[in-house]
């Protein structure tokens, strides 16, 4: 059942790519425009790379979470989709994988390459694609929350902000704080392991916080 | 059996209705009328359990919805107006993701089959955007026919339906109601219909 929603969005993002676009556009000119405002300094440009490029990556994804559930509450599919007799949890984590899978990895997999617009090491350059690969999942989690809890009402997008961004700092702190690490020679496991921690308390509570929170909306 | 005692439903400081009370029995009919806004909607939103009720209860075979949940679910259908119709998305996905959703996945050829007989034949690759509003209709209505549920809650299922579309979708019900079914329907355009039973609730 988890598939089928997963292949669904899938399918809705391929033919609405503009959408997927978007997200991928916003992170790609943040991150290209730092170092032609900042300057050519290659030392300061290291030293705020994984802050930007991180920065840049949460506020992507943000971008992104107003429509998670607004189309299918538009059209009728949520109430469907409360209706059914599938536990609502397992769909609400179908939609948080396709979320990610539509607006995480394009970020994951372009990482890299802006990074070397900040004179990165190729060891920093991995840390940091890590970090993301294991962070920005935790901001579709999240980020589904705020989304299930602003359904429906006017100013939603501001609101989602206030509720979801406190939230995702700590993933901010600890996946900036990775690639510093890595920079400065010293070990970046205890970084990744607090991240893979907050993966996975994010697994297990975000579908059954975000369920709970389109009961409430819908009602 | 759907049975409901006492029913009241507030919207902000508007008493929609309250005391409704009735029961549907297998292979009974119950339409719902009353003018707009009178509370048509909110009242099966209710009784498919996406909303609570103010005070009341509503209990199928003697047990209350809200500790049924997933077994209620299992034996209940119910189409909202909007229809849960994506655009972007072919009459055949919508047919198929709507149906695996509620618990009955079907292959391609029992939707191909499925929309023929909702008069779509030909039309099953076109995506929804195309479609008119009474061809989309008819791909939402066209779960009915691949439905294994009982109970079937319909929001005003015959609004942008032809007169052709209306007879088919009357020949559907009363194939339900003449199984042992229960169909519980807003409507505005009355249709005759032969049932054990035929309820008529008007809210005011």
């Amino acid at each position: 059942m988890i598939w089928w929603i997963i292949k669904r969005d899938l399918l809705l993002a391929m033919r609405r790519r503009s959408d997927m676009l978007t997200t991928l556009f916003f992170f790609i000119i943040v991150v290209s425009l730092f170092p032609l405002g900042v300057g050519p300094e290659a030392n300061m440009l290291r030293m705020m790379a994984s802050g930007v490029v991180w920065v840049a990556a949460l506020l992507a994804s943000m971008l992104s979470l107003g429509r998670m559930f607004s189309s299918d509450y538009a059209d009728g599919t949520l109430e469907q989709m409360l209706l059914s007799p599938v536990s609502l949890s397992a769909l609400v984590m179908g939609k948080t994988i396709s979320h990610w899978l539509v607006t995480g990895i394009p970020l994951v997999l372009m990482a890299p390459i802006l990074g070397i617009q900040y004179d990165l090491s190729v060891e920093a350059l991995v840390v940091l694609t890590l970090s993301l690969l294991l962070g920005t999942p935790v901001l579709s989690l999240i980020g589904a929350i705020g989304a299930a809890l602003t359904l429906g009402l006017r100013g939603g997008g501001v609101l989602v902000s206030i509720l979801v961004l406190p939230l995702y700092i700590p993933v901010l702190i600890f996946g900036t704080g990775a690639v510093e690490a890595s920079t400065a020679g010293m070990g970046f496991g205890a970084h990744f392991s607090i991240l893979g921690a907050v993966l996975l308390v994010s697994i297990v509570f975000s579908p059954w916080a975000t369920a709970a929170s389109l009961r409430i909306s819908m009602g | 059996m759907l049975t409901t005692k006492n029913l009241e439903c507030i919207r902000g400081e508007h008493r929609l209705f309250s005391n409704i009370s009735f029961s549907v029995n297998p292979g009974e009919l119950m339409f719902v009328g009353g003018p707009n806004g009178s509370g048509k909607t909110s009242l099966l939103r209710l009784l498919c359990g996406l909303s609570l009720p103010d005070s009341g209860e509503i209990c199928w075979n003697g047990t209350d919805i809200r500790e049924l949940c997933g077994d209620y679910r299992n034996v209940m259908t119910y189409l909202g107006h909007l229809g849960g119709i994506k655009d972007d998305l072919t009459a055949i996905e919508n047919l198929r993701i709507s149906s695996a959703l509620a618990g009955c996945g079907i292959d391609e050829d029992q939707a191909a089959d499925a929309l023929g007989q909702m008069g779509l034949a030909g039309r099953e690759m076109l995506p929804a955007k195309v479609l008119s509003q009474g061809q989309r209709r008819r791909v939402a209505l066209a779960r009915l026919l691949v439905t294994q549920t009982k109970l079937w809650i319909l929001d005003e299922p015959l609004t942008a339906l032809d007169i052709a579309a209306v007879d088919l979708i009357k020949g559907i019900l009363e194939h339900n109601l003449s199984t042992g079914g229960m169909v519980i329907m807003t409507t505005h355009q009355e249709i005759a219909m032969t049932a054990a039973t035929v309820h008529h609730l008007t809210l005011s």
